[in-house]
């Protein structure tokens, strides 16, 4: 993954949390694939009657995209990494926010997700363009950490760590680069002062 | 080679089980214990098997199952066939890898982070993760636990390690006396009131001041677990004698050289007094009344005679509304009076023996309201037996609560414990978010004594006045 050039999903909610992106009824597969069709189950699907709820962002046919846009403190609460999988099976392969919940964040980026913080103007600026045009276009170039989006005049450089950054750009995952280490953990556990 | 700076408590425990630090990269932090239930691992056993990894020290993880366990007739089959095959794969998980497991039935089974401290796996100093973000509770014994995703458990397993970027640090200091029916929940249901549901995101937070160190362990465990609610990745309490003897004589706490050599090192277990915090609140402990949350994030808390904000501290008007929709309330209302329908005592917030005795004494003798379903779910079964040794079931019986078996239960409603939609439940659990005890379920996060109060009168009320009635002989 290393350049992302799609429309965008915007979902102005704050405080989002794992609860309404994955809820926990649905949390007994014991594999990491379906759960892209319960994302927001509660909010995309009336309690009651089960129906489609036909104003729901992901339900009104208006916006579509592989970003997500959402509000401040975007993944808080349970550390189920299911909400990160929910996210990826349902197509999303960036979430632009202001803010991030830490577990979230890394969760994300265990999944191929990018986790991509602007400031809250930005944000808004975001949220106002792609109400006036469903089909504004944004880049997000991952090797030159840039946020791009000629229509609106926005273009943001964005921080990700450069461990991380390669990992992304390389599908490279942690056990990989920890299983390299092993030799220093077994030197820690013998030489370690405590307990 | 940072020895002599003066350091957190944080930063001491953090810089001893460092294993390898390298520029760009996230620390690689070396983990003492680990703890899996059967929602967040199976995915991390898979990934172990196709990488045809072992678990690398496997005497370091410890397993339950309480996520998804029914809190009745526990001898019983698991009815529900998805909970079931969950629960089935743990075990046969933890037989394939050689993992020490404490099933259904287990005398030692009950919530992860009820069970660590409880017998004495949990220690001051040490890192301690699991699949969970309540995992932050381990740290009222002084040591450093946070909860991780599923491909974080699989690294642990595989590695005993795991890469983790160093959070800042934050000290919040509450001192002063604690009024009379005010308990830890109270706490940190203010703290988190203040500081907002986000405000903690980015750092661990020391907890300290005189009214965190009058407080027993128990209190404190519900403290540090709560930490997540305000977006902190962990919460701890520095090691004082109240620990020393919490520990002392648990099942897996250590004995003679052992635990003399231990103590070397607990003794270390305490923030220089030159250390700076990246950010510091200071509170006072006659400031916090009975608390009440009325929205949907453990932020949107008032006291008790409070009434509702017209805005809730950084949240935007839309928020709120959205919330008191949810709830069914309106700004600038008292929630004293507000009928309700369930009571829920328990979850990793307030589920331990101390709770229940507070609890049992409140409701002595009193009858629930009987419109009003009261469930109190003991942690674990160790608390369970505890409580039925000093007779508090009959109490609990008496009453009219339904008196359950030891799991999660109805703070996540992953099993059959959930709230109906658009009922009213007041829980000592810990999240109010929307959905959270059940489709459209409606919740009101409080301690186990305004629990208690709301389950005999079958509406919101402060528990102090019912409190003062019964000084009066009424």
């Amino acid at each position: 993954m290393k350049i992302i050039k799609s429309t965008i999903v915007p979902l102005p909610l704050e405080n989002v949390d794992t609860d309404q992106i994955i809820p926990a009824r649905f949390l007994k597969s014991t594999s990491r694939d379906g759960f892209g069709e319960n994302l927001f189950r509660d909010w995309r699907y009336d309690k009651i009657t089960g129906e489609k709820v036909a104003d729901f962002v992901l339900n009104a046919g208006v916006y579509a995209g592989d970003i997500l846009v959402a509000g401040k403190n975007f993944g808080c609460g349970s550390s189920r990494e299911h909400a990160a999988w929910a996210i990826n099976d349902y197509g999303f392969k960036v979430v632009i926010s202001s803010f991030f919940a830490d577990i979230f964040k890394n969760n994300a980026l265990n999944n191929q997700i990018l986790p991509l913080k602007v400031s809250d103007e930005i944000l808004d600026i975001i949220f106002k363009g792609v109400e006036k045009n469903p089909e504004m276009e944004v880049t997000v170039d991952i090797p030159n950490q840039t946020l791009v989006i000629p229509e609106i005049g926005v273009q943001e450089s964005f921080e990700i760590g450069t461990y991380k950054k390669r990992c992304l750009i390389n599908n490279y995952d942690d056990i990989d680069y920890i299983l390299s280490l092993t030799d220093q953990v077994k030197t820690f556990e013998k030489t370690r002062a405590v307990i | 080679m940072e020895s002599s700076k003066a350091k957190t408590l944080f930063e001491k425990i953090w810089d001893a089980h460092l294993v390898h630090r390298q520029e760009g990269h996230p620390d690689l932090l070396y983990i003492d214990r680990h703890f899996i239930h059967e929602v967040t691992s199976p995915q991390a056993f898979d990934g172990l098997r196709r990488r045809g990894l072992p678990v690398f020290r496997p005497a370091q993880t410890i397993a339950t199952a309480d996520h998804n366990v029914p809190t009745k007739n526990q001898h019983l089959p698991i009815k529900e066939p998805l909970s079931k095959f969950q629960v089935d794969t743990l075990t046969k998980n933890c037989q394939e890898f050689g993992l020490d497991l404490y099933g259904l039935g287990h005398e030692k089974q009950g919530i992860v982070h009820v069970i660590g401290p409880e017998l004495g796996i949990s220690l001051p100093g040490m890192t301690m993760v699991c699949g969970d973000s309540h995992t932050a509770t381990h740290g009222a014994l002084g040591s450093i636990a946070f909860g991780i995703g599923t491909s974080e458990v699989e690294q642990v397993l595989a590695t005993q390690a795991i890469l983790q970027s160093r959070p800042k640090t934050m000290r919040i200091q509450i001192d002063g006396t604690l009024s009379r029916g005010v308990l830890s929940k109270d706490i940190i249901l203010y703290i988190i009131a203040q500081v907002t549901a986000s405000g903690g995101t980015g750092y661990f937070v020391e907890y300290c001041g005189s009214a965190i160190r009058s407080l027993t362990m128990e209190a404190r465990m519900t403290i540090c677990n709560m930490s997540i609610e305000m977006g902190a990745r962990g919460g701890l309490i520095a090691p004082d004698e109240t620990t020393f003897e919490y520990i002392k004589g648990r099942i897996f706490t250590p004995t003679g050289a052992d635990w003399t050599q231990a103590m070397k090192y607990w003794e270390t277990l305490y923030t220089d007094a030159e250390a700076k915090f990246d950010k510091e609140y200071f509170f006072k402990a006659d400031d916090i009344q009975p608390m009440i949350t009325y929205g949907t994030n453990p932020g949107m808390g008032i006291g008790i005679q409070q009434h509702i904000p017209a805005m809730a501290l950084n949240s935007s008007a839309e928020e709120m509304q959205k919330s008191l929709n949810y709830m069914g309330l309106e700004n600038q209302q008292s929630l004293i009076g507000k009928k309700i329908d369930y009571v829920f005592i328990g979850s990793c917030t307030n589920s331990r023996i101390e709770d229940l005795r507070i609890v049992a004494e409140f409701v002595r003798g009193k009858q629930k309201a009987p419109d009003v379903e009261v469930w109190i779910v003991p942690g674990s079964k160790k608390v369970e037996a505890q409580a039925i040794a000093e007779g508090l079931d009959k109490v609990f019986t008496n009453a009219g609560f339904d008196l359950r078996q030891p799991g999660c239960s109805a703070c996540l409603a992953m099993n059959e414990d959930k709230v109906p939609t658009g009922k009213y439940c007041v829980s000592t659990s810990n999240r109010n978010f929307e959905g959270r005890q059940g489709q459209g379920a409606r919740t009101f996060l409080v301690s186990p004594l305004m629990a208690a109060a709301a389950a005999v009168k079958g509406e919101i009320c402060d528990v102090r006045e019912m409190m003062e009635l019964e000084l009066l002989g009424c």
